[in-house]
C-alpha cells in the first residue's frame, strides 16, 4: 500500500517527506516498545506507535522501517523530525487511537 | 576482502542520544555494499547491544570485524557484569528502570532479539568487573 493512501485512510498529516508518498510499504506493526518492534517488524514495514522519542527514529532506522505514524495526535520535536528527514522516514501524524489506525489498516488491506 | 575493523566508543548517562554508534556502523555495512538483510540483523544487534551498555553499565565499546565471511560485532563494558546469564537470556526479564521503560525499552526483550538475528551469541561477565556480548552474522557467500 502507498504511504500517500496509508496518510488518506488515517486522515493523517504529513509531517515529513510529502514527496516521499509514493514508496510503497510492504507491512505495518503498531507498539510503543521498541523492543517488540525489533523483535517482529518485517521488511519495508510502517511503524504505528503512541511513543514520541528520539528512539523511535533509531528503531526504525535499524529495522528498515520506511514511515513511522505518530497515533492519538502526537506531534515530534524538531529534534526528532531532523532524525527521520537525515533518514529518509517518512513520519505522520493521526488523530485515531492505536487500535482503531491499525483495524482501518488492516481492513484495507494491509497485514502484519 | 581484507578484514576490516571499526571502533565505536558508546557515551554512558543519557538514553536520548543511545544509538548513534550503531547508526555510524550501519552507514558503513551499507558502504562496503553488504546485503540488506545482513545489514539489517548486525544493525538490530548492534543497536540492542548499544542500549544495553547504557541502561546496565553506563556505556562501553562496540568493535565491528568485517570479513569476507561475517561480522563480528564485540560490546565491551566495565559495568555490574550479569550475576544470572540464563535467566538474562529469558524473554520477558529486566532489571530496567523507569526511564528506559518510559524510552520503550526495558521489555527484557533486548538479549533474545541479539540471539534471534544473529548465528551466536557469547556473553562473557564477571559481577563487579564488566561483560562482552559477541555477536556473529555470517555472510551468505
Ligand atoms: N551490558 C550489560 N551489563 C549488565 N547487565 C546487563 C547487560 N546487558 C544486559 N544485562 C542484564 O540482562 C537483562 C536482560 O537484558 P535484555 O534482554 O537486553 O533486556 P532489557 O535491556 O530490556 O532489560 C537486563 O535487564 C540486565 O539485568
Ligand atoms: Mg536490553
Amino acid at each position: 500500500m502507498r504511504l500517500g493512501e496509508i496518510a488518506k485512510i488515517l486522515d493523517a498529516t504529513v509531517i515529513y517527506g510529502k514527496d516521499l508518498l509514493d514508496r510503497d510499504a510492504a507491512s505495518a506493526c503498531g507498539s510503543d516498545f521498541m523492543s517488540d518492534v525489533l523483535a517482529y517488524v518485517k521488511k519495508q514495514a510502517v511503524l504505528l506507535t503512541g511513543l514520541v522519542n528520539p528512539q523511535v527514529i533509531r528503531t526504525a532506522d535499524m529495522t528498515d522501517i520506511i514511515c513511522v505514524t505518530f497515533v492519538r495526535g502526537k506531534h515530534p520535536t524538531p529534534e526528532i523530525v531532523e532524525l527521520a528527514r537525515a533518514r529518509d522516514i517518512v513520519l505522520l501524524s493521526s488523530d485515531k487511537r492505536m487500535y482503531e489506525a491499525c483495524g482501518l489498516l488492516y481492513s484495507n488491506g494491509l497485514r502484519g | 576482502m581484507e578484514t576490516i575493523k571499526l571502533i565505536y566508543p558508546v557515551e554512558g548517562g543519557d538514553l536520548i542520544e543511545a544509538g548513534e554508534a550503531s547508526s555510524k556502523m550501519k552507514l558503513t555495512l551499507k558502504k562496503l555494499g553488504l546485503p540488506q538483510d545482513i545489514i539489517r540483523k548486525a544493525s538490530i544487534c548492534m543497536y540492542e547491544g548499544e542500549i544495553n551498555m547504557v541502561i546496565h553499565a553506563d556505556g562501553g565499546q562496540a568493535e565491528v570485524e568485517v570479513d569476507m565471511n561475517q561480522i563480528t560485532i564485540r560490546m565491551i563494558d566495565s559495568g555490574p557484569g550479569i550475576p544470572d546469564v540464563e535467566k538474562a537470556m529469558q524473554e520477558g526479564f529486566s532489571t530496567a528502570g523507569p526511564t528506559a521503560r518510559e524510552l520503550g525499552f526495558g521489555a527484557g526483550m533486548g538479549l533474545p532479539n541479539m540471539k534471534r538475528y544473529s548465528d551466536d551469541l557469547t556473553i562473557d561477565t564477571t559481577v563487579g568487573k564488566g561483560t562482552t556480548v559477541t555477536v556473529i552474522i555470517k555472510i551468505p557467500q
